[in-house]
């Protein structure tokens, strides 16, 4: 089998080495980890299997991205230390790949009482997940750090290393070099049954026709239940677990230099102000058991509950404009851990359940699996001459953009013409989106590449032009600068 | 590569480049920056006529009169330079652009800024439910039909029915959409009654009043809206395949706000008095970036009005008295401009201009000062929200100018 990207059509003859179900972050992180690694002096050929036209268009695209310290984690689990290892890891590879990450740190706020006296235990607790770094500190101090917080904060907790990072470069970075890897990214195609004949391949029945793999990994995130019962097992279950969030207007992002959380409760890490590493301010999440694993609409009642918790904890971010609102669905478990179970006979590996913090931990994740597999059977190295990691477009604010770049500009007017006025995304950074190795489906995508239309005025100036390079009408006779 | 100008107008739509004809007129070197293709600003996708009334004396297109007023300032002498983004500030008087042909530090004497307003999308409306396509501003759908000959849907929703609600429905009706229903949160529809009632008649549009959007749903494309009545708080459900969000203004306030000009909380615009004089001496402020939205030829005429002062700040000519600040009672959110300078004449065109948020049939105005009534008169035009309510300035001229704010009100 061939790697490139497949969005229709039949799927590539032959047999796969590793078949991963799942093109979010986690299955991303596995293809790309998977497809730099031999197996008796033979690159393992990959196929990253994705039932949506574009990787990362899950829950992967919709979070509150932060690259977690874990020091909030259950001692212990598999994911306190994944997150641990995930956050090097990712750290490392962000500076490599060129994703944007900002070490903007945290600031946990106690609001009542019983808060205040539980920070001395997170305190503890993040050391015993291996975080030093966490200091206490007064009220003074908290409003020091962050002053437009509303009244009545009593105290705090620093956690100077958690940071924010760009959640869509990240799996683009990952599936962009698992390709560059040769494996094969197959988009629009959902794993429907599985087959399996008893010898040493697995036949994936999906809607594009049979893929034939020697290794399975499922890493389908809300759909990891699903594809898990097709191997025949009864381990979990996922209940959708949605998180609204309000991303308020750049102009908001004084108020908010750092993280701000909340003191965790026994229903998940709460609502947070961050800033985003598009210089904007998030509010949320918000935390609600759903039925329907595609429902990531917004609701009334999501919004009533952000904008109280947003007028207590920050009135002044209120005052500003929400630019944009959304909604993540978390794949909880009955389960207290992430669900990773190894099958050595069925040569099946489930990455499933990976609620709150598969972002950090995609790449340890994708560690852990290679160990996995090399237990099973599938003993594997780090191939030599690998190439070198994608330089993927900077997207973040905090960093220099094409339409900031005089000698980009010089060698090249499509960067200094801007096309999305709002966030400055420019003829070149659009064209090269469109031309990259893993190019956008849609206006969601080209989004994701470019930031374009995702601004405070969502398209009333820009929209048409945007729509129009995204796919050019043919009898256009105006240049494409 | 730095250039030096004595005057920099950011914002080449009608305010901006009357501004720039008349400043170049003046003898004035004069740079405008315009960051889309080509200059003239909204009613270059506005293609109908309405444009022109009181600054040109006649009624046109809006392309045509776009184009009409860019000719002018050209032919008056300004530079006009077209994709060029003023991205900031490098300086009290600089900006930092980003164009094709580079980068540019413009170093002027003076700056205008005139960079319009936009519509509020349905993000900034917070309206619940699926994000799918279809969903759209006046803006975005003016500039698919108009400038793009692009396709929209069949069944549309319009959100609002100001004035540019219908402008939006005239749109639609040439894009082949019907409009089946426009919605007003308003007690009545906001738009003056001389457009909505032939308008109505012809485009033949219902309009349901008190209501609100609570609801979008369709997952890929737009299926339909959950509506509400206010009144019952009934709800109830209307197929349709596309969604308008119209009016709900805002100022593209960015590059005011970036400088720390003082803002109007009430419009968000930078605060500005009869000079159309911002906080930060030497940088002025036009058009609907200072009332968002009044009409383009009121906008234009904010552009002739400020040439004045611009010279006299450019000759050295003192401001002036202490301005006093003059604020909005009810029912008006903001009141244009929000500064009386004392000696410094009379705002443009001796109007004030006021944002209603509610109807009333009869416009008693009282205009008070510490606690004194210094006029009242009833106006001859109905307060209708969704469209600016303008008042002679010659009601302020009782106040006191050594005295405290001044507040404009209805009875
Ligand atoms: C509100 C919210 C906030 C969060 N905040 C953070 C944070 O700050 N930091 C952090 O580290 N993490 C955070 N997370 C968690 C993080 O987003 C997830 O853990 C991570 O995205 C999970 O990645 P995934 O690849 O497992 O799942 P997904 O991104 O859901 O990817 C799974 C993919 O599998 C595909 N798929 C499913 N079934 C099939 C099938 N049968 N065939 C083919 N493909 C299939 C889906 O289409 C999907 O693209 C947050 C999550 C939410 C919801
Ligand atoms: C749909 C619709 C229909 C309308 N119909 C009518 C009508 O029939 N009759 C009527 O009189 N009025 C009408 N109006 C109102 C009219 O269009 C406006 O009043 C008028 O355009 C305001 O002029 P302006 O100069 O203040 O701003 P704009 O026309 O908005 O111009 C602002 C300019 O500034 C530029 N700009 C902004 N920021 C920057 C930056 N950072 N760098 C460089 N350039 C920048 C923009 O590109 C734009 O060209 C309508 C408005 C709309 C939206």
């Amino acid at each position: 089998m061939t790697g490139g990207v497949s969005r229709s059509g039949p799927l590539p003859d032959g047999t796969v080495d590793v078949a991963v179900v799942g093109g979010g972050v986690v299955g991303a992180a596995v293809a790309r980890e998977l497809a730099g690694r031999e197996h008796d002096g033979r690159a393992l050929s990959v196929a990253l299997v994705e039932a949506r036209p574009d990787v990362g268009d899950g829950t992967s695209k919709a979070n509150t991205a932060i690259l977690h310290t874990g020091f909030d984690a259950t001692p212990g689990t598999l994911e306190s230390r994944l997150v641990r290892r995930g956050y090097e890891l990712l750290g490392g590879y962000a500076e490599r790949a060129g994703i944007p990450v900002e070490r903007t740190g945290a600031l946990l706020v106690a609001w009542t009482g019983e808060e205040l006296a539980a920070l001395p235990a997170l305190a503890d607790k993040a050391v015993k997940n291996g975080y030093r770094q966490c200091e206490i500190v007064g009220a003074d101090e908290v409003y020091g750090l962050v002053p437009a917080l509303g009244p009545g904060a009593l105290g705090g907790l620093t956690v100077p290393g958690e940071s924010i990072i760009c959640p869509w470069t990240t799996t683009l970075a990952f599936a962009t070099e698992a390709l560059a890897r040769g494996a094969g990214v197959l988009l629009n195609t959902r794993v429907e049954g599985v087959q399996r004949d008893g010898g040493e391949e697995t036949v994936l029945l999906t809607n594009r026709g049979p893929l034939r793999a020697r290794w399975v990994v499922n890493a389908a995130g809300l759909g990891s239940d699903a594809v898990d019962r097709l191997f025949g097992h009864e381990r979990f279950t996922v209940t959708p677990r949605r998180g609204e969030l309000l991303v308020f207007d750049k102009m908001a992002r004084p108020l908010a230099n750092r993280i701000v959380l909340p003191v965790p409760s026994s229903r998940g890490k709460g609502v947070l102000i961050s800033p985003t590493i598009y210089g904007n301010v998030m509010l949320g999440p918000t935390a609600e058991d759903l039925r329907d694993r595609a429902d990531t609409s917004t609701s009334e009642e999501g919004f009533a509950f952000l904008v109280d918790k947003g007028l207590a904890l920050m009135p002044e971010l209120l005052k500003e404009e929400v630019t944009a609102s959304y909604a993540g669905l978390r794949a909880a478990t009955e389960h207290g851990d992430y669900q990773v179970h190894l099958d050595g006979a069925e040569r099946y590996l489930v990455l499933g359940g990976i609620r709150s913090t598969g972002l950090t931990s995609s790449m340890a994740l994708a560690e852990h699996a290679a160990g996995l597999l090399a237990e099973a059977g599938l003993v594997t190295s780090v191939r030599d001459e690998l190439p070198e990691p994608p330089r993927m477009p900077n997207i973040g604010e905090a960093f220099p953009r094409p339409y900031m770049c005089d000698d980009l500009i010089a060698g090249d007017p499509a960067y200094g013409t801007v096309v999305c006025f709002c966030e400055r995304v420019t003829a070149g950074e659009i064209r090269d989106a469109l031309a990259s190795p893993l190019p956008p489906a849609d206006i969601d995508g080209l989004r994701r590449r470019t930031r374009a239309m995702m601004g405070r005025c969502q398209g009333f100036f820009c929209g048409a032009e945007v729509g129009r390079r995204l796919a050019p009408v043919p009898d256009s006779v105006e240049e494409s600068r | 590569m730095n250039l030096t100008t004595d005057v920099a107008v950011v914002g080449g739509g009608p305010s901006g480049l009357t501004a720039a004809a008349g400043l170049a007129a003046a003898g004035l070197r004069v740079l405008v920056l315009d960051r889309e293709r080509e200059a003239g600003g909204i009613p270059r996708h506005s293609d109908h006529t309405g444009y022109g009334l009181r600054d040109l004396r006649t009624v046109m297109t809006g392309p045509a009169y776009a184009r009409l007023l860019a000719n002018r300032a050209l032919e008056a002498g300004a530079l006009v330079r077209t994709s060029a983004m003023v991205t900031g500030w490098a300086g009290e008087h600089a900006l930092d652009v980003t164009t094709p042909e580079g980068r540019l530090r413009v170093d002027a004497r003076a700056v205008v800024l005139a960079t319009g307003a936009r519509e509020r999308p349905r993000t900034a409306r917070m309206v619940p439910g699926d994000r799918p396509a279809g969903v759209l501003t006046t803006g975005q759908l003016q500039n698919v039909v108009h400038l793009h000959h692009g396709k929209v849907g069949t069944r549309a929703v319009i959100v609002g029915a100001e004035l540019v609600s219908w402008s939006a429905a005239l749109t639609l009706r040439t894009a082949g959409c019907r409009t089946v229903l426009m919605t007003s949160e308003h007690d009545r529809a906001e738009s003056y009654a001389a457009f909505s009632v032939p308008g109505r008649a012809v485009l033949r549009v219902p309009v349901a009043t008190a209501t609100r959007v609570v609801r979008i749903n369709g997952r890929d494309t737009v299926e339909s809206v959950e509506i509400e009545d206010l009144r019952t708080g009934e709800r109830r459900t209307v197929p349709c395949d596309t969604v308008v969000f119209t009016g709900g203004w805002i100022p593209d306030h960015e590059l005011a706000r970036a400088a720390g000009l003082a803002m109007d909380p009430g419009s968000r615009s930078p605060v500005v008095d009869n000079a159309l004089a911002t906080s930060r001496p030497g940088v002025f402020a036009v058009g609907n970036l200072v009332h968002p939205v009044d009409t383009a030829d009121v906008a234009a005429l904010d552009g002739r009005h400020v040439v004045r002062h611009v010279l006299a700040y450019l000759g050295g000519t003192p401001t002036g008295a202490e301005a006093i600040p003059l604020r909005a009672g009810a029912p008006f959110r903001w009141v244009s401009p929000g500064l009386v300078r004392p000696g410094a004449g009379a705002p443009p065109r001796r109007r004030i201009l006021l944002w209603p948020d509610e109807h009333r049939a009869v416009a008693r105005v009282m205009v008070t000062q510490d606690g004194r009534e210094i006029a009242r008169r009833t106006l001859p035009w109905p307060v209708s929200p969704g469209r600016v309510f303008r008042v002679p300035s010659s009601l302020l001229s009782g106040a006191d100018p050594h005295g405290g704010p001044i507040t404009v009100s209805l009875a």
